[in-house]
């Protein structure tokens, strides 16, 4: 008797748990999810007189786009954006640099005008393709209108054909491989995929005489370190780059490098290309390091946070050249300002993920300003959705639409959703990225 | 009523429960009161439902520690999603699909399980435990490295990389290495993983009831006992750990077809332990259970999500107080007596 009564307890329990989720989960996450110093409450009034808060933008804003300068309407209203990344877990310097990135960015547009703001929640997603469908769920609960999202690739797959059936727009800053856009017009990339990436350093090796023999260690569990050295590889072969040795770890064998280094030294070679996360690349170059073996170490923007790694020793990093998009040391007025914004707010140098998250809340806000222009003005004030999915894509794909961010100028996007804008390579020096 | 048995009364609720959930989510999802964050993890809590039943045969009923059945899971998840994207064209009736992709799946998990059973459960204990866990990893680092396509012509497997698939233009890889399988096609519904669930306690509990399942808990109360009887340890071992590979398997293959890409990574180390821990703290032998643990816990992690970066914490902490709670005889008497109280008062109140 007392199995049974303690079996239907826990069933009530259970239930009554769910549903009592069910109602107020919007709520509880508006209140605490929100990193933004915007007050919903206050949302501007729709005032079509207000003297063009776009044209100020793009006066003062260098990452407004720059046809928006004569802007015949005004946008209002405010927008629930939402992000996902991963908060926690192993790719958690990911996910915090896009969540503070994207806080400037809201934080600043919010500042230019009293009848546009950005309400912006981000939610965990802990790096898994599961986990990431349930944020972006708890963020349709929420009443988010956009995406920016996922941080990192496997998820983002996951979560971009759910917003595909559901007609949710997505702009991710960091997701870069071409699964993530095949066959969906919803999502669209600021970063470059990983063909692009693999292919550019190939190239930038060879025509900048980086090296004679080149090896390659990546990880072979991994989805974006396989997809670029596999570009890599097929664009070295087509420009007669020398690859000499090719070695692979896993997440399981990520602690002991001297195997796949001592071949690459064996097999005399000068630069090591690194595909990977910089966790991993920070312990080969210690490694490198204590078996008095320095190539050039070559690495991509995963590469990008090395500097800002706890506990390394960053003189073991001196030399290292990464393709990255963004330079924190650049000395436009954008970077700088942005650069000491995160650093008062994070207390560290803003890495690429970062500056691409800040560029993702600007190209939301400039395509919704080119659309309110374009068309008298535009209220975001509870719009669908899905009716602003087909806005943004409409924008996107514009061949005149283009926005002048942080981590490149002039971004226009392909229809499949891919950015075009050019790659910059930094080096590091006295613990500092510079760019070459 | 009275001629039914305590073991066939508790199977009964056990389905009873089952049908409830299933009844009243169905009734929420239809009048739109359920939350997009809880519809979309009715099959997940499935899944792991059928998860921690397969694991609780193989640990309680069998009294083995397995620490690789997220290995099975991945074999049916991958096998499962190679079927339903090859048959795409040739069945398009999706339904029929799934059924397919999960009987496959479990078919190829039970083989798995049967290669990895033989060499295994001749070990005991805390050795069992361990091999088992390495035979998860091999699986995971086999998939890794396995590369899936389909063409006109047929299937291509290669273990180098995607481009020495040897396929005609227009063919689609469907497994890619550690990228794992894109663009799958979801057609797991609510619906199929509620009657998975139903059968897999159906097989489960007929299976624990019948001549079998009496030898295989007479082998795990006292093997030397039940091999002086004439029992066929191996036999009745093998019997449940396949089983339990293969129910594995269909769960796999009904949590891959409900995401549009699955990585060999999610069935690591972590995924296994996870299933333990719906077992262990639903109770070990308890299938009705490690049901509620898996669900409530499937879904505790998403409840937290205010707390933030703190969850994860806050979760393990949730943990760690209900393993005492239910381990510690003065709490259990408190919480008792408390329910007693509340049970009477209420009991006055109608009086």
């Amino acid at each position: 008797m007392k199995k049974k009564l303690l079996a239907i307890l826990l069933t009530t329990a259970m239930v009554c748990s769910l549903t009592a989720c069910g109602g107020d989960s919007a709520g509880s996450t508006a209140d605490t999810g929100s990193n933004t110093a915007a007050d919903t409450n206050a949302a501007a009034p729709a005032d079509t007189n207000a003297a063009a808060p776009a044209d100020n933008a793009a006066d003062t804003n260098a990452a407004a786009p720059a046809d928006n300068a004569g802007g015949s309407g005004s946008l209002t209203g405010t927008l629930n954006l939402g992000v996902i990344g991963p908060l926690t877990g192993p790719a958690a310097l990911y996910g915090n640099a896009v969540d503070n990135g994207a806080a400037i960015a809201v934080e600043e547009i919010n500042a230019l005008s009293s009848d546009f703001k950005i309400e912006l929640n981000s939610q965990d997603d802990e790096h898994d393709a599961e986990k990431s469908v349930n944020a972006y769920n708890n963020l349709k609960d929420w009443g988010a209108q956009a995406i920016v999202g996922c941080v990192t690739t496997t998820p983002c797959v996951a979560v971009s054909s759910e917003a595909y059936s559901d007609r949710m727009f997505m702009l991710t800053p960091s997701a870069s491989a071409t699964s993530v856009t095949e066959g969906k017009d919803n999502m669209f990339q600021l970063c470059f995929s990983d063909p692009n990436q693999g292919s550019a350093s190939a190239t930038y090796i060879s025509e900048n005489n980086l090296a004679e023999k080149v090896a390659v260690i990546y990880n072979n569990s991994d989805a974006y370190s396989t997809g670029i050295y596999q570009t890599f590889q097929a664009e070295a072969d087509s420009i007669g780059l020398d690859v000499v040795s090719v070695t692979t770890f896993t997440d399981d064998t990520a602690n002991d490098f001297s195997v796949q280094l001592t071949e690459a030294q064996n097999a005399e070679a000068d630069l090591i290309f690194l595909p990977i996360y910089y966790t991993p690349a920070s312990l080969i170059m210690q490694q490198a390091a204590s078996m008095n073996y320095a190539p050039t170490m070559f690495g991509v923007d995963g590469m990008d946070g090395i500097l800002s790694l706890e506990g390394f020793d960053t003189s073991l990093a001196e030399g290292v050249m990464l393709l990255t998009p963004f330079s924190a040391d650049a000395k436009d007025d954008a970077t700088v300002s942005f650069v000491s914004k995160y650093q008062a707010k994070a207390g560290e140098i803003p890495s690429q993920f970062a500056a691409d998250a800040y560029d993702c809340a600007y190209a939301i806000y400039a395509a919704l300003s080119y659309y309110a222009d374009n068309n008298g003005g535009y209220n975001v004030d509870g719009v669908d959705y899905t009716e602003l999915c087909e806005i943004l894509i409409s924008v996107f794909s514009d061949s005149n639409f283009s926005v002048d961010g942080i981590t490149g100028a002039g971004m226009t996007w392909t229809a499949n959703g891919e950015v075009n804008k050019a790659p910059r390579a930094v080096v590091i020096e006295n613990g500092e990225y510079v760019g070459l | 009523m009275k001629k039914i048995s305590k073991s066939a009364r508790s199977s009964f609720i056990n389905y009873g429960i089952v049908l409830i959930f299933f009844l009243f989510f169905q009734i929420m999802l239809s009048t739109g009161k359920l939350s997009n964050s809880l519809s979309g993890q009715l099959i997940p809590i499935c899944t792991y439902v059928i998860m921690a039943l397969a694991l609780n045969l193989v640990v309680g009923i069998s009294g083995e520690l397995s620490l690789g059945h997220a290995g099975f899971m991945s074999v049916g998840a991958f096998s499962g999603v190679v079927v339903a994207t090859a048959l795409k064209d040739v069945i398009t009736v999706s339904p029929i699909r799934l059924i397919l992709a999960i009987v496959i799946g479990a078919v190829l998990a039970a083989v798995a399980g049967t290669i990895i059973g033989i060499p295994v459960l001749r070990l005991q204990g805390d050795y069992l435990a361990i091999v088992t866990l390495a035979f998860g990893e091999i699986i995971k680092n086999v998939l890794n490295c396995l590369y899936i396509g389909a063409d006109s012509k047929g299937l291509h497997f290669s273990m180098k990389d995607g481009n020495s698939l040897n396929m005609e233009t227009g063919g689609t890889v469907i497994i890619n290495g550690p990228q794992g399988a894109l663009g799958i096609q979801k057609i797991s519904t609510f619906a199929a993983a509620i009657i998975l669930v139903l059968i897999v306690l159906f097989i489960i509990q007929n299976l624990v009831n019948s001549r079998a399942g009496r030898a295989i808990k007479a082998i795990r109360d006292n093997r030397i006992a039940a091999e002086s009887c004439g029992l066929n340890i191996m036999k009745y071992k093998m019997m449940a750990f396949v089983l339990s590979a293969a129910i594995a398997g269909a769960a796999g293959a009904l949590y891959a077809l409900n995401y549009s890409t699955v990585v060999p990574k999610k069935f690591d180390f972590n995924t296994s332990i996870l299933v333990l821990v719906f077992v262990v703290l639903g109770g070990i032998g308890n299938l009705r259970g490690s049901m509620i643990a898996a669900a409530i816990l499937t879904v505790l992690p998403e409840l937290l999500r205010q707390f933030q970066d703190y969850r994860m914490l806050v979760y393990a902490i949730v943990l760690i107080l209900v393993m005492i709670i239910t381990n510690n005889s003065k709490a259990k008497d408190l919480l008792g007596r408390v329910g007693a109280k509340i049970f009477k008062k209420s009991a006055v109140q109608k009086g």
